[in-house]
């Protein structure tokens, strides 16, 4: 199976061409403020450079932060018209409270709060009120909303509300784009009321971009599906991530270190991801990168979508050198100005790259430039920066027993020796596209959280419903049904009330369909 | 009267310092700030009053949340709750309330008697019952010294209201309480019967907001001159440090709706090499480094973030999470004899004594109560 995988970053656009899991090639490309322009030039380039005809491909994978760009920029989002169903509960909080004011005022196209919802053991909080949807509708579609966000109090706990209501709008406003909570987000009513706004405010932007991507790809004469990537390293099929936009928004380092797992085999490790400004410090835990606890802000919104827990500090191959009494290197950087401002490169700033070109861990540019540069103070700021690495990996680590360290990103020629705490530190070929290698191993998944009462069932077929509906989601999703495994399932009683409430979130994943 | 009337900001410091002393339970002061701060931007107030100013015959009821915090995230509060409840209880009792509490300063319900404060502008008494998070209603300095049991209530976001005209024992109140709020859905407001001022005087642990106030003052203060939040707490409190460290384990269990556990903690820099294990029902309890009792309940165990200083409540506890475990000492009035029997290591089923770690001290009240008025 040939695959394309292509990961747009902030100034690079990588992608990596693989048969099966042999890595064909891999190239670097400038990121185009259009993005498409640029992912079909990484694209040409990586097919001229393995010599493959675009009509061989099986499948394009693409990560992009095109759309979280779009949310803390506020730029192409779109209007919203928020309907909750709640009856009279959770009016002390109305949509959008716990957002910032400028993304506010872009996204708000009015909210209204209506009879329905569930409470935790599914009963009705209020029946649906269809007269009050049906006359919302009839103000958004005068004022000229066309993306609508609906979310039900426990929504998780029965969908039946949303997906009643979704109909109704439907039947009003036939022309517009309906987002459900439950499909969006986790328990918790503000932050995936907030996701599932976020969601429809990007529903335009998700249907240019991803209709821009399938006309470059019929130019570059690609046929074979097109997916993107999501936040935790897993593959949408583009009609779906036309819906759910918001899903890709938190994927940048999640394909770095997926593919540092693919790229060395090893499937618990700390990745450590050395760019031109930052070391992005990870954790692998059985192939997947370890997510932090709490949710995501995007943008300044709160929402509870799981992100990788990455530690992020000032340290690149452009991070600024300044010598003394107490030598520094970073946190500033001269960023993607590196080939202009090094000194090897013939600039006026003594950086990272320069300190590894004049201990001959590289060979760049022009090293007679760095005849100043004393052995002795290479060595020592080599030290000093490997000691800055390891202070924070010492921190990362889920116990003080040595564990495999995996170095990826161009910056990570600054590292060349074993790193304290560590059992070994492995450079992988490649090192400098794992992110698109990333893009293009990945999987899908389905995923489903939700309150389950257990009165009248038992938990055993408590938790298969929970399951068999995160493997549906899965199939939905374009993974073949026959290879869907159980990623993860997590159980959390309700805790202050005796009684037979769970809270039960489960993950599946599997393979791509061919 | 002298008041102290509070600000945004004032909001932002006293969540940070009710979740510190929420000692890993009382649910999150999330919710409770966006609904203050959203109140005085309507242009309400919430003005705070020291017990000592009361009039001793001045009526007052504690109001805070009931049910499971994991509800209440998602079947969010209507906001009037405590109006109805208020009203229903003025018409029981056929007299008017004059200022209301917090049963618990510790987490959202610490903000929670605002709220409806705010809306019905009454002032806000500057103590609470507990000077930290109890899991049960009888467990409050109040109870401890004789509060009755009766009228007590409940209302809930759909508009049901409940007074209890009579209930044999705290205990039993408690039951009552917990059993009508599953009904409710799994989430209410309650009220315990009213107080004078007097009783609040002499039974309340005084000043809790304000001691709120001044943690999380230290934490913003400290994070804005990039100093160590942490540090800035234990000046505030009079706490000590146990162990700056990492989460190694957690190992939960659930029994008759509490969430019990034990969590292990590596130690990190100079406690690298020392682990400590604490014992959770619902809040941190139990502090032992091997065979050894740190800290116990009723002291403080507050688990804050290394870097931020934000508490750390029992359910975001996970593998690998760097924190700081405190130990502040308990109110005066939680370390009696007779407040031991409620809220000591025996209440909790264990079998030792209590064994103070520090030297009680009541919070002063922040400087601020300047503003004359009725």
């Amino acid at each position: 199976m040939l695959r394309i995988g292509v990961d747009v970053g902030g100034t690079n656009t990588d992608a990596a061409l693989l048969d099966g899991s042999k890595v064909l090639a891999t190239v670097k490309s400038s990121t185009t403020a259009d993005v498409t322009s640029g992912v079909g030039t990484a694209i040409r380039a990586v097919l001229a450079e393995a010599g493959i005809a675009a009509g061989a491909v099986n499948a394009v994978m693409i990560g992009t932060t095109h759309f979280l760009n779009a949310v803390v920029e506020g730029r192409h989002l779109e209007k919203v018209g928020i309907l909750r169903l709640c009856g009279a509960s959770t009016r002390s909080l109305p949509p959008l409270i716990d957002w910032p004011d400028n993304l506010r005022d872009i996204v708000d196209g009015g909210a209204v709060l209506v009879d329905g919802g569930v409470n935790y053991d599914g009963s009705e909080i209020a029946p649906l009120d269809g007269p009050a949807i049906r006359a919302a509708c009839r103000d958004w579609r005068a004022r000229g909303i066309s993306s609508i966000a609906i979310c039900s109090v426990f929504a998780l706990v029965d969908p039946r509300m949303e997906n009643e209501a979704a109909d109704i709008v439907a039947e009003e406003m036939p022309e517009a784009a309906i987002s459900l909570s439950h499909r969006v987000g986790r328990t918790g009513l503000l932050p995936r009321e907030n996701a599932t706004i976020l969601n429809a405010s990007l529903h335009k932007l998700g249907h240019e971009t991803v209709g821009a991507f399938r006309s470059a790809f019929a130019a570059l004469g690609l046929t074979c599906p097109l997916y993107l990537t999501q936040n935790d390293g897993t593959l949408m099929a583009a009609d779906f991530s036309e819906r759910y936009p918001v899903f890709t928004i938190a994927s940048g380092p999640t394909n770095s270190m997926r593919g540092a797992a693919f790229l060395t085999g090893l499937s618990d490790a700390a990745v450590i991801d050395i760019g031109g400004t930052t070391t992005d410090i990870g954790m692998l835990v059985a192939g997947f990168p370890r997510t932090r606890s709490e949710g995501a802000a995007i943008g300044g919104v709160p929402t509870n979508f799981r992100v990788p827990d990455v530690y992020s500090f000032g340290l690149g191959g452009g991070s600024i050198v300044r010598p003394g009494e107490k030598p520094t290197v970073g946190p500033d950087s001269v960023g993607f100005r590196l080939p202009e401002k090094a000194i090897c490169f013939g600039g006026d700033t003594l950086t990272a790259t320069d300190i590894a070109v004049a201990a001959g861990l590289v060979d760049l540019g022009d090293r007679s430039r760095l005849s100043h540069i004393t052995p002795e103070f290479a060595r020592q700021m080599l030290a000093q920066m490997k000691a800055s690495i390891e202070t924070v990996l010492d921190r990362m680590k889920p116990s003080a027993e040595p564990i495999p360290a995996i170095l990826v990103g161009g910056g990570s020629v600054l590292v060349d020796a074993l790193l304290e705490g560590t059992s070994v530190s492995l450079k992988p070929d490649h090192f400098g596209s794992a992110n698109a290698i990333g893009a293009a191993i990945a999987q899908v998944s389905g995923e489903v959280d939700s309150v389950v009462s257990l009165e009248g069932t038992t938990r055993e077929i408590a938790l298969e419903g929970i399951v068999a509906e995160a493997r549906a989601r899965a199939v939905e999703a374009g993974a073949d049904a026959s290879t869907i495994a159980l990623a993860e399932i997590e159980e959390t009683p309700l805790a202050y009330l005796p009684g037979n409430a769970v809270r039960v979130a489960a993950k599946v994943i599997g393979e791509l369909r061919a | 009267m002298k008041y102290w009337t509070l600000t945004e900001t004032d909001i932002d410091r006293i969540a940070i310092g009710c979740g510190i002393l929420g000692t890993g339970g009382g649910g999150s002061t999330y919710h409770g700030a966006l609904r203050a701060k959203a109140l005085l931007r309507e242009g309400k107030r919430i003005r705070m009053v020291r017990p000592a100013d009361m009039a001793p015959d001045a009526q007052i009821i504690g109001l805070g949340g009931i049910g499971a915090p994991t509800v209440g995230i998602e079947k969010i509060a209507e906001g009037a709750e405590g109006v109805r409840l208020m009203q229903a209880l003025e018409h029981h009792m056929g007299r008017k309330v004059d200022a209301v509490l917090g049963d618990e300063v510790g987490g959202g319900n610490g903000i929670a008697p605002m709220l409806t404060a705010a809306m019905v502008d009454l002032p806000v008494v500057d103590a609470d019952g507990m000077g930290r998070a109890f899991p049960e209603v009888q467990m409050t300095t109040f109870f401890i010294h004789g509060q009755a049991v009766k009228p007590a209530g409940l209302a809930d976001a759909d508009g049901n209201v409940l007074i209890i005209t009579e209930a044999t024992t705290p205990k039993m109140l408690e039951k009552l309480m917990r059993a009508s709020t599953i009904a409710m859905g799994c989430t209410a407001l309650m009220t315990t019967a009213p107080m004078s001022g007097e009783f609040v005087r002499r039974f309340g642990v005084p000043h809790t907001t304000s001691q709120a106030w001044s943690l999380g003052d230290a934490v913003i203060n400290a994070r804005a001159a990039k100093e160590d939040p942490v540090e800035a707490i234990l000046k505030q409190s009079g706490g000590v440090r146990l162990m700056r460290g990492k989460v190694t384990d957690i190992a939960r269990r659930i029994s008759a709706g509490f969430n019990r556990g034990t969590l292990t903690v590596a130690g990190l820099d100079e406690d690298a090499g020392r682990s400590i294990a604490i014992e959770i029902q619902n809040e941190y309890l139990i502090a032992r480094e091997g065979e050894k009792i740190i800290t116990m309940v009723p002291d403080l165990i507050c688990i804050v973030d290394s870097e931020t200083g934000r508490a750390i409540g029992t359910e975001e506890l996970r593998y690998g999470l760097r924190i700081d475990v405190l130990s502040m000492p308990a109110p005066v009035l939680l370390r009696s004899e007779i407040a031991l029997e409620s809220v000591g290591p025996r209440a909790f089923g264990y079998d030792f004594d209590f064994v103070p770690m520090g030297i009680s001290a009541d919070a002063p009240a922040v400087p601020y109560y300047t503003e004359e008025g009725a």
